[in-house]
């Protein structure tokens, strides 16, 4: 198998159905085991929740949440209940998510191709390296900004920030344009700089992968092996720190833009 | 790698997570964190009501030890006042008492003098006469004489 072949093949979904109706189901099921994941242990912790002396577990979940409300604190004017539920859900799956990208690039296609026998078998495991995942939360962080601004600036209010923002009422047209650019560069800004950065981290992973598949051969291997595994452990350490910065962007871009959304003077 | 229906199906359980994060996690833990930092604030603030109180209860058991030694110190003095006053008392009494004894002494005294002499007296008067009589070797009339006598007795 060839070096472009390899990268790929593991760049390809295993899907079901054809043209706009394929469901790329690698992604779908792992992004909802994952967050399954997270509502299980969310609901173990929940029964023996304490209140004076928490342990370990609870102890790390409540300085996330901490973590989380003090971002939301910060950056969102005013009060809304929903805001915290939704920084800490996008925090913690989009970390999780990302997390799959620190298994080693083989170990799940190729169980996976043991399972089923099927040695072409795709399987892509990284759900944010699939812009289905990341464009869906920045959609539906979307639809909850255009929610948000209406109800707070009304019909009327929400279509003068287009006629009148931002220089003022002497280039209706012009404003219309940067308006609605900036408005939607907002969801598209987030999900492909998630996607962007989870896509070359993964193929960086690849890449790393390919020198012991490729030159790894005879004696070569001596030197060649321990180079990947240096490179896969550097690769890996600085990547943890890209998975939470990535997971942290979205979180507090999210709140951001949902701030700006109830802002009232804008 | 292109856009497709997973893209319906990740709003999905983007949406439905956040349901579940918001009832499972978000909402018990930051209810939770809550209530204890109410705790921790209601133990701080009667920690230092208590410390106040403490204070005031150091300051009274003072206010009343000081009060106790100035009632001691009274009850002392009073107590020594009283007690030299009883001295005094008893000496005066003591002095009166000797007195008395000693005039009821001197009256005694003076008694047994007046007594004496009297007896004293009536012997000289029996001796003069006796010896008036050796004297005069004649009987002297004591009835007839009595008078004289009586007077003699008293010029004794």
């Amino acid at each position: 198998m060839g070096t472009v072949e390899y990268i790929q093949h593991h760049l390809t979904n295993n899907t079901i159905g054809e043209g706009f109706w394929t469901f790329n189901m690698d992604t779908i099921v792992v992004s909802f085991l994952l967050g399954a994941l997270i509502v299980f242990m969310a609901a173990r912790l929940g029964k023996k929740l304490e209140t004076g002396t928490p342990g370990g577990f609870q102890n790390f979940v409540e300085s996330i949440l901490d973590f989380v409300a003090t971002n939301v604190r910060d950056a969102f004017p005013g009060h809304n209940p929903l805001i915290a539920p939704i920084a800490l859900t996008i925090f913690l799956w989009v970390w999780i998510m990302n997390f799959m990208d620190l298994i080693p690039v083989d170990l799940l296609p190729y169980l996976y191709q043991l399972i089923t026998g099927d040695s072409h078998a795709y399987l892509k495991v990284v759900p944010t390296t699939d812009l289905n995942t990341t464009l869906a939360m920045s959609f539906t962080v979307f639809a909850l900004i255009l929610f948000y601004n209406i109800k707070i600036k009304g019909v009327v209010g929400f279509i003068k920030m287009f006629l009148f923002h931002p220089f003022g009422k002497f280039f209706v047209p012009v404003n219309v344009v940067m308006t609605l650019i900036e408005e939607i560069a907002k969801p598209l800004s987030l999900a492909l700089r998630l996607f962007g950065n989870m896509f070359a981290g993964e193929l960086v992973f690849l890449l790393i992968a390919l020198i012991g598949g490729t030159l790894a051969v005879g004696a070569a291997a001596l030197f060649w092996a321990p180079l990947q595994v240096l490179l896969d452990l550097g690769w890996l350490i600085f990547h943890l720190l890209v998975i939470t910065l990535q997971a942290f962007i979205f979180m507090v871009l999210t709140i951001v833009y949902l701030g700006m959304a109830h802002d009232e003077g804008h | 790698m292109s856009i497709n229906a997973t893209l319906l199906i990740q709003i999905i359980a983007f949406v439905l997570l956040i349901w579940f994060v918001n009832k499972v996690l978000w909402g018990p833990l930051s209810k939770l964190m809550e209530e204890r930092q109410k705790k921790i604030a209601d133990g701080l603030s009667a920690a230092e009501k208590g410390k106040h109180e403490l204070e005031l209860a150091e300051q009274k058991a003072k206010e009343v030890l000081k009060e106790a030694k100035a009632q001691a110190q009274n009850v002392l003095s009073q107590a020594e006042k009283r007690g030299s006053e009883i001295v005094e008392d008893a000496k005066v009494k003591a002095t009166e008492e000797a007195d008395r004894i000693k005039a009821s002494a001197q009256a005694e005294i003076e008694q047994e003098v007046s007594r004496a002499r009297e007896e004293l007296r009536k012997e000289v008067a029996v001796l003069a006469i006796s010896g008036a009589e050796k004297i005069l070797s004649k009987e002297v009339n004591a009835a007839a004489h009595n008078d004289m006598l009586e007077a003699l007795v008293k010029q004794i």
